[in-house]
Protein backbone atom coordinates (compact mmCIF):
# COMPACT_ATOMS: atom_id res chain seq x y z
CA UNK A 1 0.00 0.00 0.00
CA UNK A 2 2.57 2.67 0.69
CA UNK A 3 4.72 1.60 -2.29
CA UNK A 4 1.44 2.63 -4.58
CA UNK A 5 1.03 5.90 -2.37
CA UNK A 6 4.92 6.47 -2.30
CA UNK A 7 5.34 7.07 -6.39
CA UNK A 8 2.19 9.62 -6.88
CA UNK A 9 2.72 11.44 -3.64
CA UNK A 10 6.40 11.70 -3.76
CA UNK A 11 5.54 13.48 -6.85
CA UNK A 12 2.80 15.76 -6.12
CA UNK A 13 5.14 16.50 -3.09
CA UNK A 14 8.47 17.13 -4.53
CA UNK A 15 6.88 18.54 -7.62
CA UNK A 16 4.12 20.97 -6.73
CA UNK A 17 3.40 20.71 -2.63
CA UNK A 18 7.29 22.05 -2.68
CA UNK A 19 7.04 24.67 -5.43
CA UNK A 20 3.70 26.03 -3.60
CA UNK A 21 6.01 26.40 -0.31
CA UNK A 22 8.80 27.85 -2.02
CA UNK A 23 6.78 30.22 -3.39
CA UNK A 24 4.86 31.37 -0.45
CA UNK A 25 8.07 31.38 1.47
CA UNK A 26 9.57 33.73 -1.08
CA UNK A 27 6.65 36.06 -0.83
CA UNK A 28 8.10 37.45 2.59
CA UNK A 29 11.61 37.96 0.49
CA UNK A 30 12.28 41.50 -0.54
CA UNK A 31 14.53 42.88 -3.36
CA UNK A 32 17.17 44.55 -2.83
CA UNK A 33 16.45 48.43 -4.38
CA UNK A 34 19.91 49.06 -5.52
CA UNK A 35 21.04 45.65 -6.64
CA UNK A 36 17.98 44.15 -7.58
CA UNK A 37 18.88 40.80 -6.15
CA UNK A 38 16.52 39.03 -4.07
CA UNK A 39 17.34 39.13 -0.20
CA UNK A 40 16.42 36.29 2.14
CA UNK A 41 14.95 38.23 5.24
CA UNK A 42 11.40 37.87 6.14
CA UNK A 43 9.05 40.62 6.64
CA UNK A 44 5.58 41.74 5.15
CA UNK A 45 6.92 44.83 3.33
CA UNK A 46 5.30 43.14 -0.18
CA UNK A 47 2.13 43.01 0.96
CA UNK A 48 2.01 46.44 2.42
CA UNK A 49 2.98 47.55 -1.32
CA UNK A 50 0.35 45.72 -2.72
CA UNK A 51 -2.32 47.16 0.15
CA UNK A 52 -1.34 50.45 0.14
CA UNK A 53 -0.61 50.52 -3.93
CA UNK A 54 -4.23 51.99 -5.64
CA UNK A 55 -3.12 50.30 -8.99
CA UNK A 56 -2.47 46.79 -7.28
CA UNK A 57 -5.99 46.89 -5.58
CA UNK A 58 -8.02 48.14 -8.39
CA UNK A 59 -6.07 44.92 -10.51
CA UNK A 60 -7.22 42.56 -7.65
CA UNK A 61 -10.68 43.72 -6.80
CA UNK A 62 -10.99 43.90 -10.82
CA UNK A 63 -10.04 39.88 -11.31
CA UNK A 64 -12.27 38.89 -8.44
CA UNK A 65 -15.12 40.99 -9.71
CA UNK A 66 -14.51 39.57 -13.46
CA UNK A 67 -14.55 36.06 -11.85
CA UNK A 68 -17.87 36.48 -9.66
CA UNK A 69 -19.79 38.48 -12.71
CA UNK A 70 -18.72 34.93 -14.89
CA UNK A 71 -19.79 32.63 -12.53
CA UNK A 72 -23.04 34.20 -12.15
CA UNK A 73 -23.74 35.01 -16.27
CA UNK A 74 -22.73 31.09 -17.09
CA UNK A 75 -25.09 29.83 -14.23
CA UNK A 76 -27.75 31.40 -15.80
CA UNK A 77 -26.72 30.86 -19.24
CA UNK A 78 -26.33 26.75 -18.51
CA UNK A 79 -28.92 26.70 -16.73
CA UNK A 80 -32.35 26.61 -19.63
CA UNK A 81 -30.27 24.53 -21.69
CA UNK A 82 -29.06 21.76 -18.95
CA UNK A 83 -32.55 21.91 -17.93
CA UNK A 84 -33.40 20.82 -21.55
CA UNK A 85 -31.09 18.41 -21.47
CA UNK A 86 -31.73 16.67 -18.37
CA UNK A 87 -35.99 16.85 -18.60
CA UNK A 88 -37.21 17.77 -21.96
CA UNK A 89 -35.10 16.65 -24.75
CA UNK A 90 -35.55 13.15 -26.03
CA UNK A 91 -32.67 10.83 -25.44
CA UNK A 92 -31.72 11.19 -29.24
CA UNK A 93 -31.56 15.15 -28.77
CA UNK A 94 -30.13 14.91 -25.34
CA UNK A 95 -27.05 12.72 -26.74
CA UNK A 96 -26.77 15.31 -29.67
CA UNK A 97 -26.79 18.34 -27.30
CA UNK A 98 -24.05 16.46 -24.69
CA UNK A 99 -21.67 15.99 -28.37
CA UNK A 100 -22.63 19.50 -29.52
CA UNK A 101 -21.59 20.80 -25.91
CA UNK A 102 -18.14 18.81 -25.56
CA UNK A 103 -16.67 19.88 -29.17
CA UNK A 104 -16.35 23.55 -28.17
CA UNK A 105 -14.96 22.00 -24.48
CA UNK A 106 -11.95 20.26 -26.50
CA UNK A 107 -11.34 23.33 -29.01
CA UNK A 108 -7.69 25.36 -28.45
CA UNK A 109 -8.62 27.61 -25.36
CA UNK A 110 -6.19 30.25 -27.78
CA UNK A 111 -8.59 29.85 -31.07
CA UNK A 112 -11.45 30.77 -28.82
CA UNK A 113 -10.08 33.69 -27.28
CA UNK A 114 -8.79 35.44 -30.71
CA UNK A 115 -11.73 34.20 -32.66
CA UNK A 116 -13.25 37.11 -30.09
CA UNK A 117 -10.79 39.33 -30.40
CA UNK A 118 -11.56 39.23 -34.39
CA UNK A 119 -15.34 39.95 -33.92
CA UNK A 120 -14.84 42.55 -30.87
CA UNK A 121 -12.20 44.87 -33.30
CA UNK A 122 -13.19 47.66 -34.82
CA UNK A 123 -14.23 46.39 -38.29
CA UNK A 124 -15.27 43.32 -36.65
CA UNK A 125 -18.03 41.27 -37.20
CA UNK A 126 -20.18 42.16 -33.89
CA UNK A 127 -19.59 46.24 -35.12
CA UNK A 128 -20.93 45.40 -38.43
CA UNK A 129 -23.60 43.47 -37.26
CA UNK A 130 -25.00 46.20 -34.59
CA UNK A 131 -24.60 49.32 -37.34
CA UNK A 132 -27.86 48.79 -38.61
CA UNK A 133 -29.40 49.44 -35.50
CA UNK A 134 -27.02 52.29 -34.94
CA UNK A 135 -25.10 50.40 -31.98
CA UNK A 136 -21.53 49.59 -30.88
CA UNK A 137 -20.00 46.66 -29.40
CA UNK A 138 -17.77 47.19 -26.56
CA UNK A 139 -14.69 46.64 -27.61
CA UNK A 140 -11.70 45.77 -26.12
CA UNK A 141 -11.76 46.33 -22.06
CA UNK A 142 -13.71 45.33 -19.05
CA UNK A 143 -16.94 44.13 -20.64
CA UNK A 144 -15.15 42.34 -23.44
CA UNK A 145 -13.45 40.16 -20.67
CA UNK A 146 -16.40 39.35 -19.39
CA UNK A 147 -17.77 37.78 -22.53
CA UNK A 148 -14.98 35.74 -23.63
CA UNK A 149 -14.45 34.52 -20.11
CA UNK A 150 -17.91 33.84 -19.77
CA UNK A 151 -17.84 31.79 -23.88
CA UNK A 152 -14.84 29.95 -22.58
CA UNK A 153 -15.97 28.46 -19.58
CA UNK A 154 -19.54 27.94 -20.38
CA UNK A 155 -19.21 24.31 -20.84
CA UNK A 156 -17.53 23.52 -17.41
CA UNK A 157 -20.99 25.13 -16.09
CA UNK A 158 -23.21 23.09 -18.37
CA UNK A 159 -21.73 19.78 -18.13
CA UNK A 160 -22.02 19.42 -14.31
CA UNK A 161 -24.78 21.24 -13.94
CA UNK A 162 -26.70 18.57 -16.61
CA UNK A 163 -25.76 15.78 -14.35
CA UNK A 164 -27.08 17.46 -11.67
CA UNK A 165 -30.13 17.84 -12.65
CA UNK A 166 -30.11 14.28 -14.56
CA UNK A 167 -30.24 12.87 -11.11
CA UNK A 168 -33.13 14.70 -9.74
CA UNK A 169 -35.88 11.79 -10.02
CA UNK A 170 -38.99 13.26 -11.98
CA UNK A 171 -41.69 12.13 -9.51
CA UNK A 172 -40.49 15.00 -6.99
CA UNK A 173 -41.10 17.16 -9.47
CA UNK A 174 -44.58 15.72 -10.37
CA UNK A 175 -45.25 15.56 -6.80
CA UNK A 176 -44.22 19.17 -6.27
CA UNK A 177 -47.02 20.14 -9.52
CA UNK A 178 -49.68 17.73 -8.14
CA UNK A 179 -49.87 19.97 -4.91
CA UNK A 180 -49.97 22.76 -6.37
CA UNK A 181 -46.57 24.55 -6.76
CA UNK A 182 -46.22 26.01 -10.27
CA UNK A 183 -43.46 25.84 -12.54
CA UNK A 184 -41.44 28.73 -10.95
CA UNK A 185 -42.38 27.36 -7.49
CA UNK A 186 -40.98 23.96 -7.86
CA UNK A 187 -38.06 25.85 -9.60
CA UNK A 188 -37.22 27.85 -6.54
CA UNK A 189 -38.22 25.27 -4.00
CA UNK A 190 -37.36 21.63 -5.36
CA UNK A 191 -35.01 22.17 -8.46
CA UNK A 192 -33.07 24.79 -7.46
CA UNK A 193 -32.08 23.20 -3.58
CA UNK A 194 -31.55 20.04 -5.23
CA UNK A 195 -29.07 21.17 -7.99
CA UNK A 196 -27.56 23.49 -5.94
CA UNK A 197 -24.07 21.47 -4.92
CA UNK A 198 -23.96 20.67 -8.97
CA UNK A 199 -23.92 24.09 -9.91
CA UNK A 200 -21.29 25.45 -7.51
CA UNK A 201 -19.24 22.09 -8.60
CA UNK A 202 -19.56 24.08 -12.10
CA UNK A 203 -18.75 27.43 -10.19
CA UNK A 204 -15.31 26.37 -9.45
CA UNK A 205 -14.50 25.73 -13.04
CA UNK A 206 -16.08 28.82 -13.84
CA UNK A 207 -14.55 31.32 -10.84
CA UNK A 208 -11.27 29.17 -10.84
CA UNK A 209 -10.34 29.46 -14.22
CA UNK A 210 -11.17 33.25 -14.36
CA UNK A 211 -9.02 34.01 -11.64
CA UNK A 212 -5.72 32.43 -12.71
CA UNK A 213 -6.08 33.96 -16.16
CA UNK A 214 -3.58 36.37 -17.25
CA UNK A 215 -3.51 35.33 -21.35
CA UNK A 216 -7.23 36.45 -21.92
CA UNK A 217 -6.98 40.07 -20.22
CA UNK A 218 -3.47 40.28 -22.34
CA UNK A 219 -5.72 39.66 -25.82
CA UNK A 220 -9.06 41.24 -25.40
CA UNK A 221 -8.80 43.80 -22.08
CA UNK A 222 -6.70 46.37 -23.74
CA UNK A 223 -4.26 46.95 -21.01
CA UNK A 224 -6.86 46.47 -18.17
CA UNK A 225 -4.87 43.56 -16.48
CA UNK A 226 -5.66 40.66 -14.00
CA UNK A 227 -3.66 39.28 -11.20
CA UNK A 228 -1.66 36.74 -13.14
CA UNK A 229 -0.86 39.78 -15.83
CA UNK A 230 1.13 41.85 -12.97
CA UNK A 231 2.46 38.24 -11.63
CA UNK A 232 3.67 37.14 -15.09
CA UNK A 233 6.05 40.63 -15.83
CA UNK A 234 6.91 40.47 -12.24
CA UNK A 235 8.25 36.86 -12.92
CA UNK A 236 9.93 37.83 -15.93
CA UNK A 237 10.61 41.39 -17.51
CA UNK A 238 10.43 42.95 -13.54
CA UNK A 239 12.14 40.21 -11.93
CA UNK A 240 10.99 40.83 -9.03
CA UNK A 241 9.91 37.12 -7.76
CA UNK A 242 9.36 38.04 -3.87
CA UNK A 243 6.27 40.55 -5.21
CA UNK A 244 4.90 38.14 -7.52
CA UNK A 245 4.81 35.71 -5.01
CA UNK A 246 2.95 38.05 -2.52
CA UNK A 247 0.30 39.01 -5.36
CA UNK A 248 0.17 35.43 -6.25
CA UNK A 249 -1.22 34.35 -2.70
CA UNK A 250 -4.38 36.62 -3.18
CA UNK A 251 -6.09 33.93 -5.57
CA UNK A 252 -4.58 31.27 -3.29
CA UNK A 253 -6.16 32.41 -0.56
CA UNK A 254 -9.50 33.31 -2.22
CA UNK A 255 -9.45 29.95 -3.71
CA UNK A 256 -8.98 27.98 -0.99
CA UNK A 257 -11.88 29.86 0.74
CA UNK A 258 -14.35 28.94 -1.87
CA UNK A 259 -13.13 25.52 -2.20
CA UNK A 260 -13.42 25.18 1.26
CA UNK A 261 -17.00 26.36 1.30
CA UNK A 262 -17.95 24.36 -1.79
CA UNK A 263 -17.18 20.87 -0.05
CA UNK A 264 -19.45 22.14 3.21
CA UNK A 265 -22.01 22.71 -0.06
CA UNK A 266 -21.20 19.30 -1.17
CA UNK A 267 -19.85 19.97 -4.57
CA UNK A 268 -17.00 17.83 -4.35
CA UNK A 269 -19.31 14.48 -4.83
CA UNK A 270 -20.65 16.65 -8.18
CA UNK A 271 -17.37 17.24 -9.50
CA UNK B 1 -42.11 16.56 -15.80
CA UNK B 2 -45.57 18.50 -17.33
CA UNK B 3 -43.75 21.67 -18.38
CA UNK B 4 -46.67 24.12 -20.40
CA UNK B 5 -46.05 24.50 -23.64
CA UNK B 6 -44.99 28.36 -23.06
CA UNK B 7 -42.22 26.99 -20.77
CA UNK B 8 -40.96 24.21 -22.83
CA UNK B 9 -41.09 26.81 -25.60
CA UNK B 10 -38.85 29.34 -23.21
CA UNK B 11 -36.84 26.26 -22.67
CA UNK B 12 -35.68 25.39 -26.49
CA UNK B 13 -35.50 29.16 -27.31
CA UNK B 14 -33.09 29.52 -24.43
CA UNK B 15 -31.11 26.18 -25.57
CA UNK B 16 -31.23 27.37 -29.37
CA UNK B 17 -29.53 30.99 -27.79
CA UNK B 18 -26.78 29.08 -26.18
CA UNK B 19 -25.66 26.91 -29.48
CA UNK B 20 -25.42 29.74 -31.39
CA UNK B 21 -23.69 31.90 -28.75
CA UNK B 22 -20.46 28.79 -28.76
CA UNK B 23 -21.09 28.37 -32.45
CA UNK B 24 -20.87 31.54 -33.85
CA UNK B 25 -17.42 32.67 -32.96
CA UNK B 26 -15.84 29.15 -33.99
CA UNK B 27 -17.88 29.62 -37.57
CA UNK B 28 -16.65 33.01 -37.95
CA UNK B 29 -12.74 32.18 -37.14
CA UNK B 30 -13.36 29.16 -39.55
CA UNK B 31 -14.26 31.52 -42.54
CA UNK B 32 -11.46 34.01 -41.81
CA UNK B 33 -9.30 31.15 -42.96
CA UNK B 34 -10.28 31.51 -46.12
CA UNK B 35 -9.69 35.47 -46.62
CA UNK B 36 -8.36 36.46 -49.44
CA UNK B 37 -7.04 39.69 -47.42
CA UNK B 38 -3.96 40.41 -44.98
CA UNK B 39 -6.24 42.76 -43.22
CA UNK B 40 -8.63 40.63 -40.62
CA UNK B 41 -11.51 43.06 -41.79
CA UNK B 42 -15.65 42.23 -41.58
CA UNK B 43 -17.20 41.06 -44.17
CA UNK B 44 -14.53 39.15 -45.50
CA UNK B 45 -14.05 40.43 -49.83
CA UNK B 46 -12.81 37.37 -51.27
CA UNK B 47 -11.90 33.53 -50.61
CA UNK B 48 -8.55 32.21 -51.19
CA UNK B 49 -6.75 28.39 -50.44
CA UNK B 50 -3.16 30.23 -50.29
CA UNK B 51 -2.97 30.42 -46.93
CA UNK B 52 -3.37 26.07 -46.27
CA UNK B 53 -0.23 26.20 -48.70
CA UNK B 54 2.00 28.84 -46.31
CA UNK B 55 0.49 27.08 -43.06
CA UNK B 56 1.42 23.97 -44.05
CA UNK B 57 4.96 24.98 -45.07
CA UNK B 58 5.51 26.72 -41.73
CA UNK B 59 7.92 25.74 -39.99
CA UNK B 60 7.83 27.19 -36.58
CA UNK B 61 4.04 25.86 -36.51
CA UNK B 62 4.99 22.08 -37.07
CA UNK B 63 8.10 22.48 -34.55
CA UNK B 64 5.13 23.81 -32.19
CA UNK B 65 2.85 21.23 -33.22
CA UNK B 66 5.24 18.01 -32.68
CA UNK B 67 6.93 19.65 -29.56
CA UNK B 68 3.00 19.74 -28.71
CA UNK B 69 2.87 16.17 -29.47
CA UNK B 70 5.62 14.66 -27.69
CA UNK B 71 4.31 16.48 -24.51
CA UNK B 72 0.87 15.43 -24.36
CA UNK B 73 2.36 11.93 -24.92
CA UNK B 74 4.53 11.98 -22.65
CA UNK B 75 2.37 14.10 -19.69
CA UNK B 76 -0.20 11.47 -20.40
CA UNK B 77 1.65 8.28 -19.95
CA UNK B 78 3.59 10.08 -16.66
CA UNK B 79 -0.36 10.88 -15.47
CA UNK B 80 -1.59 7.61 -16.11
CA UNK B 81 0.81 5.68 -13.87
CA UNK B 82 0.55 7.59 -10.70
CA UNK B 83 -3.01 8.68 -11.21
CA UNK B 84 -3.75 5.14 -11.36
CA UNK B 85 -1.16 3.92 -8.53
CA UNK B 86 -3.06 6.96 -6.22
CA UNK B 87 -6.59 5.65 -7.25
CA UNK B 88 -5.72 2.27 -6.28
CA UNK B 89 -4.43 3.15 -2.35
CA UNK B 90 -7.23 5.44 -1.70
CA UNK B 91 -10.32 3.21 -2.87
CA UNK B 92 -8.94 0.11 -1.80
CA UNK B 93 -6.85 0.64 1.44
CA UNK B 94 -7.78 2.52 4.57
CA UNK B 95 -5.45 4.49 6.25
CA UNK B 96 -4.83 8.05 7.88
CA UNK B 97 -4.86 11.31 5.91
CA UNK B 98 -6.51 9.38 3.42
CA UNK B 99 -9.08 12.13 2.46
CA UNK B 100 -6.72 14.80 2.69
CA UNK B 101 -5.10 13.01 -0.73
CA UNK B 102 -7.78 14.01 -2.86
CA UNK B 103 -7.82 16.97 -1.82
CA UNK B 104 -3.80 17.56 -3.25
CA UNK B 105 -4.40 15.53 -6.17
CA UNK B 106 -7.26 18.13 -6.81
CA UNK B 107 -4.92 21.14 -5.97
CA UNK B 108 -2.82 21.79 -8.92
CA UNK B 109 -5.84 21.71 -11.37
CA UNK B 110 -7.89 24.04 -8.41
CA UNK B 111 -5.72 26.61 -7.77
CA UNK B 112 -4.96 29.16 -10.44
CA UNK B 113 -2.68 28.37 -13.44
CA UNK B 114 -0.76 31.44 -12.73
CA UNK B 115 0.67 30.13 -9.51
CA UNK B 116 0.89 26.60 -10.12
CA UNK B 117 3.12 27.94 -13.06
CA UNK B 118 5.10 30.36 -11.17
CA UNK B 119 5.65 27.85 -8.25
CA UNK B 120 7.06 25.49 -10.74
CA UNK B 121 8.84 27.98 -12.34
CA UNK B 122 10.59 28.65 -9.16
CA UNK B 123 11.63 25.35 -8.33
CA UNK B 124 13.02 24.35 -11.98
CA UNK B 125 15.18 27.47 -11.58
CA UNK B 126 16.24 26.88 -7.53
CA UNK B 127 17.11 23.59 -8.62
CA UNK B 128 18.81 24.10 -11.87
CA UNK B 129 16.83 22.60 -14.60
CA UNK B 130 16.77 24.25 -17.53
CA UNK B 131 13.62 24.82 -19.19
CA UNK B 132 12.47 22.31 -22.16
CA UNK B 133 10.53 19.05 -23.34
CA UNK B 134 11.16 17.74 -19.84
CA UNK B 135 9.90 20.58 -17.79
CA UNK B 136 6.83 21.11 -19.92
CA UNK B 137 5.97 17.67 -19.21
CA UNK B 138 6.43 17.72 -15.38
CA UNK B 139 4.17 20.76 -15.44
CA UNK B 140 0.95 18.85 -17.26
CA UNK B 141 1.84 15.44 -15.76
CA UNK B 142 1.40 17.17 -12.18
CA UNK B 143 -1.91 18.90 -13.38
CA UNK B 144 -3.44 15.49 -15.54
CA UNK B 145 -2.99 13.21 -12.53
CA UNK B 146 -6.61 14.18 -11.57
CA UNK B 147 -8.05 13.30 -14.62
CA UNK B 148 -6.98 9.76 -14.27
CA UNK B 149 -7.48 9.74 -10.31
CA UNK B 150 -11.06 10.96 -10.88
CA UNK B 151 -11.82 8.54 -13.37
CA UNK B 152 -10.52 5.87 -11.96
CA UNK B 153 -11.82 6.03 -8.56
CA UNK B 154 -15.40 6.80 -10.31
CA UNK B 155 -14.88 2.96 -11.67
CA UNK B 156 -12.79 1.19 -8.79
CA UNK B 157 -15.87 2.53 -6.45
CA UNK B 158 -18.35 0.38 -8.80
CA UNK B 159 -16.21 -2.71 -9.30
CA UNK B 160 -16.77 -5.24 -6.43
CA UNK B 161 -13.68 -6.19 -4.27
CA UNK B 162 -14.48 -9.64 -4.02
CA UNK B 163 -13.07 -10.82 -7.40
CA UNK B 164 -9.81 -8.97 -6.14
CA UNK B 165 -10.53 -10.61 -2.86
CA UNK B 166 -11.03 -14.17 -4.79
CA UNK B 167 -8.20 -13.62 -6.93
CA UNK B 168 -5.67 -13.21 -4.16
CA UNK B 169 -7.65 -16.35 -2.34
CA UNK B 170 -6.66 -18.72 -5.42
CA UNK B 171 -3.30 -17.90 -5.26
CA UNK B 172 -2.24 -14.83 -7.32
CA UNK B 173 -0.07 -12.28 -6.21
CA UNK B 174 -0.47 -8.70 -6.39
CA UNK B 175 0.78 -8.28 -9.77
CA UNK B 176 -1.02 -10.98 -11.25
CA UNK B 177 -3.87 -10.01 -9.26
CA UNK B 178 -3.64 -6.31 -11.21
CA UNK B 179 -2.91 -7.50 -14.41
CA UNK B 180 -5.97 -9.90 -14.51
CA UNK B 181 -8.35 -8.60 -12.59
CA UNK B 182 -8.38 -5.29 -12.24
CA UNK B 183 -6.81 -3.73 -14.78
CA UNK B 184 -9.26 -5.73 -17.33
CA UNK B 185 -12.60 -3.34 -15.13
CA UNK B 186 -10.78 -0.35 -15.28
CA UNK B 187 -9.13 -0.13 -18.93
CA UNK B 188 -11.83 1.44 -20.53
CA UNK B 189 -12.01 4.34 -17.24
CA UNK B 190 -8.28 4.76 -17.90
CA UNK B 191 -8.51 5.56 -21.60
CA UNK B 192 -11.52 7.87 -21.09
CA UNK B 193 -9.13 9.73 -18.36
CA UNK B 194 -6.10 9.81 -20.64
CA UNK B 195 -7.84 11.11 -23.61
CA UNK B 196 -9.19 13.99 -21.28
CA UNK B 197 -5.70 14.42 -20.58
CA UNK B 198 -3.87 14.46 -23.78
CA UNK B 199 -6.29 16.98 -24.52
CA UNK B 200 -5.53 19.60 -21.62
CA UNK B 201 -2.18 19.32 -22.33
CA UNK B 202 -2.40 19.24 -25.86
CA UNK B 203 -4.18 22.74 -25.57
CA UNK B 204 -2.37 24.13 -22.50
CA UNK B 205 -1.11 27.67 -22.40
CA UNK B 206 -0.81 29.75 -18.55
CA UNK B 207 2.04 26.73 -16.90
CA UNK B 208 3.34 26.31 -20.21
CA UNK B 209 4.21 30.18 -20.84
CA UNK B 210 6.54 28.96 -17.36
CA UNK B 211 7.57 26.16 -18.26
CA UNK B 212 8.28 25.99 -22.16
CA UNK B 213 12.15 27.30 -23.11
CA UNK B 214 13.46 27.73 -26.60
CA UNK B 215 11.37 24.53 -27.54
CA UNK B 216 7.00 25.91 -27.66
CA UNK B 217 3.79 24.17 -27.93
CA UNK B 218 1.85 25.02 -30.37
CA UNK B 219 -0.52 27.24 -27.71
CA UNK B 220 2.87 29.29 -27.19
CA UNK B 221 3.10 29.82 -31.34
CA UNK B 222 -0.14 31.08 -31.60
CA UNK B 223 0.21 33.42 -28.49
CA UNK B 224 3.96 34.62 -30.05
CA UNK B 225 2.27 35.46 -33.67
CA UNK B 226 -0.86 36.82 -32.57
CA UNK B 227 0.31 40.16 -32.29
CA UNK B 228 2.44 39.61 -35.89
CA UNK B 229 -0.20 41.00 -37.84
CA UNK B 230 1.65 39.26 -40.92
CA UNK B 231 1.57 35.97 -39.07
CA UNK B 232 -2.52 36.35 -39.03
CA UNK B 233 -3.62 34.15 -41.70
CA UNK B 234 -1.57 31.48 -40.78
CA UNK B 235 -2.77 31.95 -37.36
CA UNK B 236 -5.98 31.78 -38.70
CA UNK B 237 -5.35 28.42 -40.74
CA UNK B 238 -3.91 26.85 -37.90
CA UNK B 239 -7.07 27.74 -35.53
CA UNK B 240 -9.01 25.86 -38.13
CA UNK B 241 -7.13 22.72 -38.04
CA UNK B 242 -7.24 23.27 -34.41
CA UNK B 243 -11.20 23.20 -34.36
CA UNK B 244 -11.04 19.95 -36.93
CA UNK B 245 -8.95 18.23 -34.64
CA UNK B 246 -10.99 18.63 -31.73
CA UNK B 247 -14.05 16.32 -32.98
CA UNK B 248 -11.57 13.26 -32.52
CA UNK B 249 -11.62 13.43 -29.17
CA UNK B 250 -14.96 14.27 -29.18
CA UNK B 251 -15.95 10.92 -31.13
CA UNK B 252 -13.65 8.78 -29.00
CA UNK B 253 -15.09 10.36 -25.77
CA UNK B 254 -18.58 9.54 -26.95
CA UNK B 255 -17.79 6.30 -27.95
CA UNK B 256 -16.17 5.33 -24.80
CA UNK B 257 -18.84 6.55 -22.64
CA UNK B 258 -21.39 3.78 -24.66
CA UNK B 259 -18.65 1.62 -24.31
CA UNK B 260 -18.49 1.91 -21.01
CA UNK B 261 -21.61 0.25 -20.34
CA UNK B 262 -20.73 -3.17 -21.54
CA UNK B 263 -18.01 -5.23 -19.86
CA UNK B 264 -15.03 -3.57 -22.10
CA UNK B 265 -14.35 -1.63 -24.45
CA UNK B 266 -14.62 -2.89 -27.72
CA UNK B 267 -10.79 -3.44 -29.36
CA UNK B 268 -11.78 -1.03 -32.12
CA UNK B 269 -11.97 1.92 -29.71
CA UNK B 270 -9.12 0.91 -27.67
CA UNK B 271 -6.62 0.93 -30.34
CA UNK B 272 -8.32 3.80 -31.67
CA UNK B 273 -7.72 5.74 -28.16
CA UNK B 274 -4.54 4.21 -28.25
CA UNK B 275 -3.31 5.34 -32.06
CA UNK B 276 -3.44 9.47 -30.56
Amino acid sequence: MSALLAVPLGWLLIAYLGSLIVLFVAAFWRLDPFTAEVIHDYSFANFQTLWESDVYRTIALRTIGIAAAVTVIDAVLAFPIAFYMAKVASPRTRSLLVVAILMPLWASYLVKVYAWRIILQGDGPLNWALAPFGLTGPGYGNVAGVIVFSYLWLPYMILPLYAGLERIPDSLLEASSDLGGKAGRTFRRVILPLAFPALVAGSIFTFSLTLGDYITPQIVMAGHQFIGNVVYTNVGVANNLPLAAAFATVPVFVMLVYLLLARRAGAFSSL
Amino acid sequence: MTLGPFAKWLLRGGTALTLVFVYVPLAIIALYAFNSSRIQAWPIDGFTLHWFERALHNEGARDALWVSIKAAFLATLVALVLGTLASLAVSRYHFFGRETISFFIILPIALPGIVTGMALNATFNTVGLSLGLITIVIGHATFCIVLIYNNAVARLRRVSEHLEEASADLGADSWQTFRYITFPQLRSALLAGALLAFALSFDEVIVTTFTAGPDFTLPIWILNNLSRPNQLPVVNVVAVFLILLSTIPVYLATRLSRDTGAVAPTAGGAQAAGAR
